[in-house]
């Protein structure tokens, strides 16, 4: 056990280079290390890889989806892709990918912290995670099939009666484990967050990515536990002859549905705030400027976390049974703190020094793609527009601008944080080119979505009628995934091509935090020494101690 | 301390207000049951660390004007590296796959989570490796 004195040398690495290269090495390192970096670069590698499964996954129901009458894969497949691709996706790449890659590097090292508050806890949310997208995944290689009820998994359809076999248990089974591991994520970030700060990182100077992971944790720890209830509900359900989801046995069926929503909304914001974290830092940083409303940012952020729990039910406007009127008007209102980050990143862009690094265009990009994704967000937060875009490819477009997005966000951020991580920078051309094909991929393949769901053409069918101008909406949409395929791809060529060939630097960005004043990689335990933290821009003011923030009080000396 | 009491407390009172709102107005009971028990969820380590804030000095990590030198010492105990995790995760693995293949996979899994509790207790006491 290691006891870590806060580093108070300022000069020069106070410690040996010892501290580098101690412990396992090999398989045994990624087997047992509890340091953060290296759980994290567990986490960012699966959940890259889940990706391009996912990614494959989109691929073939496309191909599917070019012809009206496609016979690629079988209805069943086709079940059996579409839940799949968007289970994988969701639990499996953009969750873990938020809140448990780029965050558990960046966490601890933003807030000038040594670790993670629980790194055995830490360690145990990642194998939780691996082994449950093992589980979810294994269900393709069982008798019956992986299961195949859409990623909602919608309780009479999920029962024994209709889903039997394995592949749904696999996939009920792989969800109960990676729930732990987020629940494990979300105790160990708002324990580190709230305990391992360095001296002078009050909470108001703490840079708005750790804010926003700090909400989503509270966030996890209030919607996790309901789903893994839930879940262990079904498996009762199926299994164990309870009638919870049954209405033979005086069950309620559409109970599933407001358990799970009421974890699935805030999942969404789960899924995003992680990333507008990434997006605002990108932005300040390549502006050259703080980031404006910072305070506003903060309180925007709590009031999406505090509305999302009341949300849950805009999911089921269809079913007759709940609140219409509650439910548009707390749907309506998240546009308005969502509204305020849209302004302050474009406050934020304005009179700037913009810098369009790879990282800052993905940011941009970001910003134009999840407005689109948020104002039809608004359109089907109305009831009446709902009862008409439900369950058509209106809505399949509307959330995949948001997550679509989100992939451009958390490419910014590989490729603002990667040099930090590997302590080599990614190349720029190939990076500007995988933007290009992504955003236009993006767009490509979205905007027939929304067309064919006005056009009423229903979500999760693998052959749809013979009418040409839906063939061709539907190529057009399949040509834009070829493009995000190709842009994946292009990640991938550009991590082989630049592999250890551009070397960082401490703060090859001249960035504003403090992961930017240690060294890249940094060191165990992080640090070598600390600034004096006395803004949000700790690693700004002591680089450019002419342009440091004010203290509170202080003035500007006018010049002369 | 006092910013983290207020953020959680705060969050408490609005889902406590949604609650009532939303439990009157619909009479649904499992979405109140939820918002209600999201309100504790806040209201627990909240009170917890709101009552703490007012007894406790001012921690070096909230006071603006702290030096580095306030914040030197121990830290923390970080434990270097650990096998444990890995063999509790494998035991969770197990444990589920129990529930699809069979429930007599629940020995190993039992076997290994014990195991590694047992190990991971023992490691803490003892110190584990650098």
């Amino acid at each position: 056990m290691t006891d870590v004195l806060h580093p108070v040398h300022v000069g020069g690495p106070a410690h040996d280079d010892h501290d580098e290269h101690h412990g396992p090495t090999g398989i045994l390192k990624w087997l047992t290390s509890t340091d953060h970096k290296v759980i994290g670069l567990s986490y960012t590698v699966t959940a890259v890889i889940m990706l391009v499964i996912g990614g494959l996954f989109a691929e073939i129901i496309r191909g599917q989806l070019a012809s009206a009458n496609g016979t690629l894969v079988s209805f069943a497949q086709y079940n059996e892709l579409f839940t799949m691709h968007g289970s994988v996706m969701i639990y499996l790449f953009a969750g873990p990918f938020a809140f448990g890659a780029l965050a558990n590097i960046i966490v601890p090292i933003q807030i000038g912290a040594p670790d993670m508050a629980f790194p055995r806890l830490n360690a145990l949310s990642y194998w939780l995670y691996l082994t449950g997208a093992i589980t979810m995944l294994s269900g393709f290689f069982t008798a019956g099939g992986a299961a195949n009820f859409g990623w909602v998994g919608y309780a009479p359809l999920s029962n024994s009666l209709n889903s039997p076999g394995a592949g749904a248990d696999l996939w009920i089974g792989g969800l109960l484990l990676t729930g732990f591991s987020a629940i494990f994520t979300g105790v160990n970030l708002t324990a580190t967050i709230f305990y391992l700060r360095a001296p002078g990182m009050t909470m108001f100077r703490m840079p708005i990515f750790t804010w926003n992971l700090l909400i989503t944790a509270i966030l996890i720890l209030l919607a996790f536990p309901v789903l893994t209830a839930g879940l262990i509900m079904l498996y009762a359900d199926r299994h164990f002859g309870t009638h919870i989801f049954t209405v033979a046995g005086g069950g309620v069926p559409v109970l599933w549905q407001h358990i799970f929503w009421f974890w699935g909304h805030p999942e969404v914001y789960i899924l995003a705030l992680p990333f507008f974290g990434m997006v605002t830092e990108i932005i300040a940083v390549f502006s050259r400027k703080p980031v404006f409303g910072y305070k506003g940012m903060i309180f925007a952020t709590l009031s999406i976390a505090a509305l999302s729990l009341g949300v849950w039910a805009h999911h089921m406007f269809t079913t007759g049974v709940v609140l219409l009127p509650f439910f548009s008007i707390m749907s309506l209102l998240i546009a308005v703190p969502t509204g305020i980050k849209m302004f302050n990143w474009i406050g934020t862009m304005w009179r700037g020094q913009i810098w369009f690094s790879t990282a800052m265009l993905m940011a941009v990009g970001f910003v134009f793609t999840f407005l689109v994704g948020g104002i039809t967000g608004i359109y089907l937060a109305s009831p009446p527009l709902d009862f008409f875009t439900h369950d058509t490819y209106f809505v399949v477009a509307h959330f995949h601008s948001v997550v679509m997005a989100l992939v451009l966000a958390g490419m910014g951020g590989l490729y603002y944080w990667g040099p930090k991580i590997t302590g080599y920078l990614l190349n720029e051309t190939l990076g500007k080119i995988q933007f290009w094909f992504l955003f236009i991929g993006i767009q490509v393949f979205t905007f027939p979505m929304y067309i064919l769901g006005l056009q009423g053409m229903p979500r999760r069918m693998a052959v749809y009628p013979h009418d040409p101008q839906w063939v061709h909406l539907n190529q057009v949409a399949s040509l834009g995934a070829v493009l995000i395929g190709v842009s994946t791809v292009l990640f991938v060529v550009n991590m082989v091509y630049s592999w250890k060939k551009y070397p960082a630097g401490d703060n090859p960005w001249d960035a504003h935090t403090l992961e930017w004043f240690t060294t890249s990689p940094p060191p165990h335990h992080n640090f070598y020494r600390l600034p004096q933290i006395r803004s949000e821009r700790p690693t700004w003011d002591h680089n450019h101690p002419e342009h440091r923030a004010l203290q509170h009080g202080e003035h500007e000396k006018t010049h002369a | 301390m006092k910013v983290e009491a207020k953020m959680l407390l705060a969050l408490g009172t609005f889902f406590g207000i949604m609650c009532a709102v939303y439990w009157n107005w619909s009479l649904e009971n499992a979405g109140g049951v939820m918002m209600f028990a999201g309100m504790l969820l806040c209201f627990l380590p909240g009170l917890y660390y709101y009552w703490w804030s007012r007894r406790m000095p001012t921690r070096p990590e909230d006071n603006p004007q702290a030096t580095r030198e306030e914040g030197a010492g121990v830290v923390g105990a970080f434990p270097g590296t650990s096998i444990w995790p890995f063999v509790l995760g494998m035991g969770a693995f197990t444990i589920v796959l129990s529930l699809v293949f069979g429930i007599w996979l629940l020995v190993p899994g039992l076997g290994l989570a014990g195991w590694a509790f047992l190990g991971g207790t023992s490691e803490g006491r003892r110190g584990g490796q650098h």
